[in-house]
């Protein structure tokens, strides 16, 4: 019978019904961070469990990292205690640790894919939501709490029920100066913050198979915020491609078996879906958040909406019919588990490159992982950005959602690339966040206000895309 | 290994109003800075609680006195969205809240919260509007959350409730804690593990 991707993984995955009806459900991949499995690792010994399987977790540190002096021990002693508590952890129950010194740490769901550790066909959990990040390769991959953290510790498992699957279908070309960050944006203020709930999110189209791996993750990784946790896009060939020769992928012959069974857990051209919905990515413009969840958005050139929610304008400073293009920034971040890979900071670097931020705008790129940035170095990218003004930092989650010292102050506007502007979410109780795609940032840097990146002086080779 | 029977909460409730209340508002991400989740409970709402508080002195229902004992709280729609933080339900939960009655609620969050044994059913927009409007006008209201017959009651009223059977089930039989379910049969996990090739090998 003809399934979906989820169905099949799914089912690969089920150890048994449950007495309550529920799923018992093998975890192929559990990533942990210093910031919810502590707590996890307390309840475990509480118990008297041990880990399951402990070379089917891996662990990194990004939250809490401080992206410009990372000596140990780390000048904020309550960060430094989660690392230690972390390592720690992982020494007692031999977990392997990608840790500052292994040249392969970063946000997790940034280091997963990009070590090999994701691949098609897994369940993958994580004390994280965005976790569907990694179902760009065509995993199930979703974000958990601390007693999950638990129960996968001590049994690999999870009590699950199953997901009803929505294929969006995303039709066309995008448009110049239109990136995979827009067509995600535009997604969730269609179908609403809460239109995922009790959803699996396909994403398939050719415009979805034209993107690359690193524009697919920054589809998958927001699914959350549309309320789905999963989403995730079929393999094909540049899936494969991109895992060839990563460390913790299969090598040899062994490639070769495992494409074989990557290709069949694919979707069925046939297989029934619970619900279907149609973009036209022609249709989909450079897009920015205007109000306090993510699905608050509008294209830079249109009005903001005449019933939009008047607490949120409040908060944000903005009106009604207003445009978002011209308003004023204080700060420009570029990075994130959303939009901190090594194609995001070339396409900043495009924009910025020969110019300079404007006086008083904050700046930083804060590189997705340790490889993401020594690659950026390789290509030069980080004295582009530096000539331009912007801080170079080391790699973490940062900004994002201010666990380190990278946070907004006051009534701030943050020009962000990363996935989530709630209140208070960078730092700042009332700081006040703009997302967009890291070419919408960077030419907001340089402008000092949002600016249509199409419109850009910067952009000359956009069209090239 | 039954764990506590859960089948009625009843006591006064904490209204908190809003659509899309995320997890970052229950609790912000600089509280989450501990090995441990205690005292989480004394920032709950806490910059929200602020920014209404500076308004009027406690008049968000978080730092009202009236609302202090209360174990039911009372939410809207999609209430819990965003980050997977357990910190939010057990920043309510320390706070001696034991059952949520709202909406909708985002899946991560519903799900961190079975695991603490603290159930989030939900009820009919109208019926959320009055409950709230019931304990805002009085305060000493007793509110029942009744999972045998599937009844919220607030003052003289009573309203259906909803619960996907299975966390209904979990919470009636004392199953909710899903380790040891999960370790019952560790031989069909090893045999998914053996069935899998990219962990047998390929």
């Amino acid at each position: 019978m003809a399934s979906t991707l989820f169905q099949k993984v799914w089912d690969a995955h089920s150890v048994r019904r449950l007495p309550t009806g529920q799923t018992q459900l093998f975890i192929g991949l559990h990533l942990i961070h210093e910031v919810t499995s502590p707590q996890a690792f307390d309840m475990l010994r509480a118990r008297g469990d041990r880990v399951a399987f402990p070379d089917r977790t891996i662990a990194t540190v990004d939250h809490i990292v401080p992206t410009k002096d990372q000596r140990r021990p780390f000048i904020d002693v309550k960060a430094e205690e989660m690392l230690a508590s972390l390592e720690r952890n992982c020494r007692e129950h031999g977990i392997q640790l990608l840790d500052l010194q292994s040249g392969q740490q970063g946000i997790v769901h940034v280091i997963g894919p990009e070590q090999g550790l994701t691949q098609p066909g897994m369940t993958i959990a994580c004390g994280d939501s965005h976790t569907s990040t990694h179902g760009a390769f065509g995993a199930i991959a979703f974000g958990i709490g601390t007693s999950q953290v638990r129960d996968v510790l001590a049994s690999q498992c999870l009590a699950m029920e199953p997901l009803k699957v929505r294929r969006i279908e995303v039709r066309g070309r995008m448009g110049a100066g239109v990136y995979a960050k827009d067509v995600i944006l535009t997604i969730i203020r269609r179908l609403g913050v809460n239109g995922g709930v009790g959803f699996a999110y396909e994403y398939a189209g050719d415009a979805v198979d034209a993107m690359s791996m690193d524009e697919r993750m920054t589809i998958c990784n927001m699914s959350i915020e549309g309320g789905a946790r999963v989403g995730y896009v079929n393999p094909d060939q540049k899936t494969f491609d991109y895992l060839q020769a990563r460390r913790f992928a299969p090598h040899g012959d062994d490639f070769d078996r495992a494409v074989r069974w990557w290709s069949t857990i694919a979707s069925d051209p046939d297989a029934a879906y619970d619900d279907r919905v149609v973009l036209m990515a022609g249709e989909i413009k450079p897009t920015v958040t205007w109000g306090i969840n993510p699905g608050e958005s509008v294209a830079v050139d249109e009005p903001l909406p005449s019933d939009a929610d008047p607490a949120a304008l409040e908060f944000m400073g903005l009106s009604r019919g207003q445009r978002l293009s011209g308003t004023p920034i204080d700060v420009a971040f570029i990075g994130s588990c959303t939009n901190g890979r090594l194609s995001d900071l070339r396409e900043a670097a495009r924009v910025v490159r020969g110019q300079h931020v404007a006086a008083r705008v904050k700046a930083l790129v804060v590189p997705g992982s340790q490889a993401v940035r020594a690659a950026a170095e390789r290509e030069g990218l980080d004295r582009v950005f530096t000539d331009a003004g912007f801080e170079w930092r080391g790699a973490g989650c940062s900004m994002c959602l201010a666990m380190n010292n990278d946070r907004l102050e006051g009534t701030q506007v943050c020009a962000s690339s990363s996935n989530r502007n709630f209140k208070g979410r960078q730092g700042s109780p009332t700081g006040r966040t703009l997302l967009m795609s890291p070419a919408m940032v960077a030419a907001a840097a340089i402008a000092g206000e949002v600016v249509d990146v199409r419109q850009f002086d910067g952009m000359e080779a956009a069209g090239a895309r | 290994m039954p764990v506590e029977r859960i089948q009625h909460i009843a006591g006064t409730a904490l209204p908190i109003r809003g659509d899309n209340i995320d997890t970052d508002r229950i609790i912000p991400a600089r509280f989450l800075k501990s090995v441990s989740f205690e005292g989480l409970e004394n920032h709950l709402f806490e910059d929200d609680r602020r920014q209404t508080d500076a308004r009027q002195a406690n008049s968000h229902p978080a730092s009202n006195p009236a609302f202090a004992r209360a174990t039911v709280m009372l939410v809207n729609r999609n209430f819990g969205c965003g980050s997977s933080r357990e910190h939010a339900p057990q920043a309510i939960r320390r706070r001696g809240i034991r059952a949520i009655v709202g909406e909708s609620f985002s899946e991560i969050f519903f799900g961190n919260s079975i695991a603490l044994g603290m159930p989030c059913v939900s009820a009919a927009p109208e019926t959320m509007q009055a409950l709230m409007s019931e304990v805002e006008g009085a305060p000493a209201t007793e509110v029942v959350v009744d999972l045998e017959s599937m009844t919220v009651r607030g003052g003289q009223r009573t309203y259906a409730i909803g619960l996907p059977p299975a966390a209904r089930d979990a919470f009636l039989s004392g199953t909710w804690d899903a380790t040891a379910l999960l370790l019952s049969d560790f031989d069909a996990v090893r045999a998914v593990a053996r069935r899998l090739p990219y962990v047998s090998g390929w």
